[in-house]
């Protein structure tokens, strides 16, 4: 039966010789390998999930008083897309999880791209030839955290109401095109008519974008093949793992059902993004302890720490909001993209590499990479100071400062540790600085 | 293909066996118990529990029977090289370059036809129009004016018997749906009072008025610390002294919240003398203060 289907599709394609070669792809046998297909296997639960929610989900911003089976919220004004999400949360059978393993699987989603980052920058996988798939890369995450933004802000509650109102006022302090851009972006002053409409669009569209950038992800990677990590017999010029099939298929099909495990029993028994609870929005309204997804509250610190700055450019205003709102982002992410480009111009190095370094090998590079992370956990920290200052009984403004402080002094307390660390493993290990 | 077989048959035992059957077994379980817990209308965790069992079992049937019992041998394939050799190099030039230069001589129809591609593009960037409006008037809008009076979200008119210590959220009558004027009226000693020059007569009885909008990031400037007279805003933790004219006094607000201008009528309620002392809400580039 198989072989007869398997001969009727080479009649039609000759697929065997291109069936052969995936099969013995070779696949390196290890674990931080998994972090790119983890974040594959998200990104195929979350679409497929996607589809069921986008069955019931309505994202009208007309006002309807609400009939449904959730007592607390009866008789309450609200819109067409907040209704819709608590239909799909108390109505629609096995809705509510479904829908919580949708917001389980975005957070894991950009959680796997961001470890899969890291891995492939401390070890030196970006340097060339991949340059290519780290530019792809970079674009996925980015990608991916606008498609989680948009995907938390259409059930139109409080909480994310919040959080768009932010988003445009962020957008509103570019200068020269910061109004227009808020404008057109989101159609008006945040919230208007077509805001959540628009949003929606985006994020269904956004993902064919992200299908597509992994499509190509993928490609280069057959193309390059896998690096190697180093050790014994490991040179580039071979490339050595575990052929496709069967066994690394029946391991990766393993990690997808063990993927889909974890977000399944995370959404039965972790209660995410609890829309009910945080009411419709209401623009004259807000909750405190607001804070957003892990994803982007490094933005919201950064927000809430850097200090009362506005400028002017010949007359005109700045907002002091647009340097850690905007600048700081957008230089960050520069310097990301530009990273394979920037270490060979300062290494002179541009030769081709298929082995990997352990991190402590390069001794600036992972100090740089520890000394920005370290920046960024405290930024996410900051994201919640006012939780953060009820939870260990200080005031407000110590805790602000003692952040403030932190922000400067961590990342680079980290970077000089971890360089000398680097160093010290190398020397221990009779290897010549 | 140079292949070093590091075949595990010694551990490809009946044992092995017995524990990925094992494994497919308890996901059988979850698959059916979900079934259950789903016609049935069970609780989300039952249902999300035995669904995480039902992929649980499958992935561990699967990576037990792939590292216990299929074959795992470590191969080496030599990666090749990665550009293109010279023959193919030079194959590409002639299919290519060789035909582009007998194109090249229609200089002019080139040109045309790159000039119509640069207007389309022009065409669809200024699309770009039916996004929306101009947001100039419209970002300076609220629906504050002379003699508008000040009512609650539901329209009740605001009356002088509000008590010190007390605030409010408060509207032009007719207007509960403009988010650009949601003020916060609040009572004040009028003793204590050290507003900039030009605002004495803005605060009959020691009423005062500030829009609700933080000039930070837009956030309703929701907390009142009534011991210190600051207005606290839970987003982004601005504080405001209600005293000073609600000039900022830490966090990263950097504008004072804009004052609205009252005064009480006959009858007893509350209006606005006109419209905020500058504009609501976050900065942008237009702004004039």
């Amino acid at each position: 039966m198989i072989s007869r289907l398997a001969r009727w599709l080479d009649d039609r394609l000759g697929a065997a010789s291109l069936t052969r070669l995936t099969i013995n792809k070779i696949f390196p046998d290890h674990w931080s390998f998994m972090l790119g297909e983890i974040a594959l296997f998200s990104f195929m639960i979350l679409v497929g999930t996607g589809i069921f929610l986008a069955m019931f989900f309505n994202a009208g911003e007309t006002k309807t008083v609400y009939e449904g089976s959730y007592q607390a919220l009866k008789g309450v004004e609200m819109s067409a897309a907040y209704r819709s999400t608590l239909n799909i949360s108390f109505d629609v059978p096995a809705g509510l999880l479904i829908r919580q393993i949708h917001h389980w699987a975005a957070l894991v989603f950009i959680g796997a791209i961001a470890l899969h980052l890291m891995r492939v920058f401390f070890t030196g996988a970006f340097r060339r030839p991949r340059e290519i798939n780290w530019i792809i890369g970079v674009t996925l995450l980015l990608l991916g955290i606008f498609n989680g933004f948009t995907g938390y802000s259409v059930p139109d509650d409080m909480l994310s109401g919040t959080g768009l109102r932010i988003a445009y006022s962020v957008m509103l302090s570019v200068p020269f095109i910061g109004d227009w851009l808020a404008f057109i972006f989101f159609g008006g002053n945040v919230p208007s008519q077509v805001t959540i409409s628009r949003l929606y669009g985006m994020h269904v569209v956004v993902p064919f974008l992200i299908l597509g950038l992994l499509v190509l992800h993928m490609m280069v990677l057959v193309r390059q093949k896998h690096t190697n990590c180093p050790g014994p017999g490991r040179s580039d010029e071979w490339v050595v793992g575990s052929r496709l099939w069967p066994t690394y298929a029946a391991k990766s099909l393993g990690l997808f059902f063990f993927v889909f495990a974890a977000l399944a029993a995370l959404a039965g028994l972790v209660q995410i993004n609890p829309v009910w609870l945080y009411g419709p929005f209401n623009a004259a309204a807000v909750s405190s302890g607001s804070q957003p997804d892990w994803y982007i509250i490094w933005l919201e610190g950064a927000l809430r720490l850097f200090p009362s700055l506005d400028f002017h450019i010949a007359g005109h205003l700045v907002p002091g909001i647009f340097l850690p709102g905007v600048l700081m982002p957008g230089i960050f992410f520069g310097i990301l993209y530009l990273w394979p480009f920037l270490e060979a111009r300062v290494t002179g190095d541009r030769s081709v590499h298929h082995v990997l370094q352990p991190p402590y090998m390069n001794p600036v590079r992972t100090a740089l990479g520890l000394g920005v992370l370290t920046f960024f956990l405290i930024l996410s920290v900051a994201g919640s100071q006012d939780v953060v200052a009820v939870a260990i009984g200080g005031s407000l403004v110590s805790v602000r400062t003692a952040l403030r402080v932190l922000v400067l002094a961590g990342p680079v307390v980290a970077a000089g540790l971890a360089y000398f660390a680097c160093r010290l493993i190398k020397s221990h290990r009779g290897i010549v600085a | 293909m140079n292949q070093g077989a590091r075949e595990k048959r010694g551990r490809a035992g009946p044992a092995a066996l017995a524990l990925a059957a094992a494994a497919f077994l308890a996901g059988l379980a979850g698959a059916a118990a979900f079934f259950y817990f789903y016609w049935t209308d069970g609780e989300n965790a039952s249902q999300g529990v035995s669904l995480a069992l039902a992929f649980a079992g499958m992935g561990a049937g699967l990576v037990i029977w792939a590292h216990r019992l299929m074959p795992d041998e470590e191969v080496k394939s030599r990666r090749g090289p990665l550009p293109s050799s010279d023959a193919e190099k030079k194959e590409f030039r002639e299919s290519f370059i060789s035909r582009e230069h007998k194109i090249g001589r229609r200089k002019l129809l080139g040109l045309l036809a790159g000039g119509v591609l640069g207007l389309l593009a022009l065409d669809s960037i200024s699309l770009l129009r039916s996004m929306g409006k101009s947001p100039l008037p419209v970002l300076y809008q609220t629906a504050w004016e002379k003699g508008a009076r000040l009512v609650t979200f539901d329209g009740r008119p605001v009356t002088t018997a509000m008590q010190r210590g007390d605030i409010l959220t408060v509207f032009p009558e007719g207007q509960t749906d403009s988010i650009t004027s949601q003020t916060l009226l609040l009572r004040m000693d009028e003793k204590l009072l050290r507003l900039p020059p030009g605002r004495e007569s803005w605060t009959p009885k020691g009423f005062i008025a500030f829009s609700k909008i933080c000039t930070h990031a837009g956030c309703p400037v929701a907390q009142y610390e009534k011991s210190v007279n600051i207005l606290l805003c839970p987003c982004h933790q601005s504080a405001f002294d209600i005293l000073r004219g609600a000039v900022p006094v830490g966090g990263p607000a950097s504008r004072p919240l804009p004052q609205l201008p009252l005064y009480e009528d006959q009858q007893g309620f509350l209006r606005a003398q006109g419209d905020f002392s500058s504009h609501p809400g976050p900065g942008f580039w237009s702004y004039k203060s």
